[in-house]
């Protein structure tokens, strides 16, 4: 059996501006596009159009997440006492190359030369497939429109479907050719039929739940009250890896937590009805730590920082780290349905993607710099969103960081000199931040109103002023050296 | 420093403005719809479970066994699953018909494998909560339910959930279930939308679900 390779490595993108010119040529794609965007937004209306509270929920949805990032380290500390209680061991890890490498170790201790996977993009963004298969681990994607990606080779191009941009027919040509070189092969009458491709994955995927002896998941929702991690999905693929492997092993973003259970009240109108445009998903699983008889007896959570703590520290951007990535955003905005999810150069595209790449990677990529452009700044996506995070303005708010990088005279720029002894001990580095939020104070009412070679968008409208920690601050405190430095 | 110390110190430095203390949100509010009325929760459960194609039956207690059997007829089973805890009487009438009851613990004791499951056709269970908005039966894996793998690897699942069990909204069963037990909340068949985002009925779990109402 060989290898399968991922999705290739964002590395080296083109700007925003320039993948998407590329992807506009694509026809095919931009058709399968616009017909499941358009799909899709009419049934997320229908749903969302009963629930009478809807402003109400998005409200509480906003709320919740607001108190859990602003008191993070005390839930963190909840939830991680919960797991622990209830027989989990839970693990942190500061960065991907630390979470890749706890993943790993704790798999290569079962013995196990493969693993099942649901669908997570915390796993995706810190490229964990392509760390196990270094590593001679197969990571086999279980949720359709993953393997769709995994076996054609193909990157992901949206949060929720990630083979999107891909229609039945391509998808029957994928089965055929490359099912055989994994496991069982797509049987030689498949048509298009959607349920004939789903049946086919159904019969190519059993046996490798059936085997299957560790799973790999992230977690909707983590709750600190109680330790439960929640699993949305459709499928029945993650109840799979959920239920029958002897090790479970669950990467979770620092910010997915929620304060109570109770809060699922909430969240689990908000989720489903934004995302697939149902009353509810078919199938949610919830399990908090071990339950002796029934499913995985070894259960390990890694918790991911990877940049958030960063993205936390602007009291503006900190918003974004409510997203529940259900892709109502993606769904709605007219830049994301022409060009496709690939121009974002990230498994984080559309409109929350355009914030959160630059947040969370820094904007020292020609891609990462251009994503705060991509955007007409309509505000569909505010609108569309469950947990109300506010898009444009933090847009408008990364276009400044992104303007001031490229003058270099801006007080960030002139400081980054100091930034690694800074950061070097901790005490320094909570001196510095106090330093940097000053200078942001200072700097105060400052616009930008004209800049050369950024179009016309800037004169029309002032920008305001850069967050309390600069990205370059951020870049250098958590990579150890200087965005210009990079090897 | 360890990752977790580490970790835990940025996310407290980049909130040192913050000056509301823990819990400032209060409890978590409850939005939903009441209840209109027992009926009437009951019609928009029944309504709403077959409105994604899971099959709906209505019947008097004394009907459950009968009823049961005739659903694992339609679907061609042959053999069923029996979580330890079911009430005897659910099946009765589909063994005397012929469908061979498996029981999850044999003689034994040991618990059937994964692959045992995968050659069994059906799974017979009761529920926790039915919710009515969204059509929507939430099992938290007592022993009238049996363990997770149960009602997942068959591929017809009958839930008999009692019409005392449905509560009308999200926020009711919510505050209903135990977290410290396993819930799976199954509404509909398994399905997908991946295939250009319109949904399709049968991927991993059970393809056919049939729920029974009681009472
Ligand atoms: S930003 Fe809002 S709309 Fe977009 S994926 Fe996140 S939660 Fe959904």
């Amino acid at each position: 059996m060989t290898l399968q390779t991922t999705s290739p490595i964002f590395l080296g993108m083109p700007s925003f501006q320039k993948a998407a010119k590329d992807a506009l040529r694509n026809t095919q794609q931009r058709r399968n596009l616009a017909h499941a965007t358009s799909t899709i937004r009419a049934k997320r209306a229908a749903v969302v159009g009963e629930v009478d509270r809807w402003e109400e929920l998005r409200v509480a949805g906003a709320d919740a997440k607001d108190e859990v990032l602003h008191h993070l380290p005390h839930y963190l500390e909840q939830l991680e006492a919960n797991l622990v209680a209830n027989g989990a061991t839970v693990h942190w890890a500061r960065d991907a190359d630390e979470a890749n490498r706890i993943v790993l170790d704790l798999v290569r201790a079962t013995g196990s030369d493969e693993v099942v996977k649901v669908k997570s993009m915390a796993t995706q963004e810190i490229e964990l497939n392509e760390r196990l298969e270094e590593a001679g681990i197969h990571a086999w994607e279980t949720d359709l429109a993953e393997l769709i990606v995994q076996l054609g080779h193909d990157r992901p191009s949206h949060i929720l479907v990630p083979a999107i941009h891909r229609n039945r027919a391509e998808i029957r040509e994928i089965f055929r050719r490359e099912m055989g070189g994994v496991g069982r092969p797509a049987p030689d009458d498949l048509t298009d039929e959607p349920a004939r491709l789903a049946e086919a994955a159904r019969a190519h995927l059993r046996e490798k739940f059936l085997r299957a002896r560790v799973a790999i998941s992230g977690a909707n929702f983590a709750i600190a009250d109680t330790g439960t991690l929640v699993v949305v999905e459709s499928e029945g693929n993650g109840r799979m890896c959920l239920t029958l492997p002897e090790t479970l092993i669950s990467v979770v973003g620092v910010e997915k937590v929620l304060p109570t259970f109770a809060d699922l009240g909430t969240f689990l109108q908000l989720l489903p009805r934004s995302s697939t445009g149902e009353r509810m998903n078919p199938y949610t699983s919830m399990w908090t730590g071990v339950r002796e008889g029934d499913g995985p007896q070894d259960v390990h959570v890694v918790l991911l920082d990877n940049g958030r703590s960063h993205v936390l520290a602007d009291d503006l951007g900190r918003q974004a780290l409510r997203c529940i990535r259900c892709s109502a955003c993606l769904n709605v905005c007219p830049v994301y349905e022409r060009a496709g999810g690939h121009a974002y150069g990230s498994v984080y595209p559309g409109p929350i993607g355009a914030v959160l790449n630059p947040q969370l990677r820094g904007t020292g990529s020609d891609v990462d710099k251009s994503l705060p452009y991509a955007s007409s700044l309509c505000g569909a996506c505010f609108e569309a969103c469950p947990v109300r995070i506010d898009i444009p303005s933090l847009l408008v708010h990364l276009r400044t960081q992104v303007v001031d990088e490229a003058s270099g005279r801006s007080p960030e720029a002139l400081s980054m000199k100091a930034a690694a002894w800074m950061f070097a001990d901790h005490r320094r580095l909570e001196a510095a931040q106090r330093g940097a939020t000053l200078g942001s104070r200072l700097l105060g009412d400052r616009t930008v109103r004209s800049l050369p070679g950024l179009g016309a968008w800037t004169q029309a409208r002032d920008v305001p002023s850069p967050p309390p920690e600069t990205f370059r601050q951020w870049w250098a405190r958590t990579h150890g050296y200087d965005v210009e430095e990079a090897p | 420093m360890s990752a977790r110390e580490e970790i835990l110190g940025r996310l407290r430095a980049a909130t040192t403005e913050v000056t509301t203390p823990v819990g400032h949100r209060g409890p978590a509010p409850v939005i939903g719809v009441p209840s209109p009325g027992a009926g009437e929760t009951l019609e928009l459960f029944a309504e709403n479970v077959a409105d994604y194609r899971a099959s709906v039956t209505r019947c008097r207690p004394e009907e459950v066994g009968t009823v049961v059997a005739g659903l694992l007829d339609r679907a061609g089973a042959r053999s069923v699953v029996v979580p330890d805890g079911l009430e005897a009487s659910w099946v009765a009438a589909a063994r005397e018909a012929g469908v061979e009851l498996v029981p999850d613990s044999g003689a034994d004791g040991a618990l059937l494998t994964a692959a045992e499951l995968d050659a069994v056709s059906a799974v017979v269970t009761a529920a926790r909560v039915g919710i009515a908005t969204t059509g929507t039966v939430v099992l938290d894996h007592e022993p009238d339910q049996g363990r997770r793998a149960l009602t997942l690897v068959p591929d017809q699942h009958v839930c008999v959930v009692r019409a005392d069990q449905v509560v009308h909204d999200v926020p009711d069963a919510v505050a209903l279930l135990e977290p410290r037990r396993p819930l799976t909340w199954i509404s509909g068949p398994s399905a997908t939308s991946d295939i250009e985002l319109d949904r399709v009925e049968g991927v991993h779990g059970p393809r056919t679900l049939d729920v029974v109402i009681v009472g």
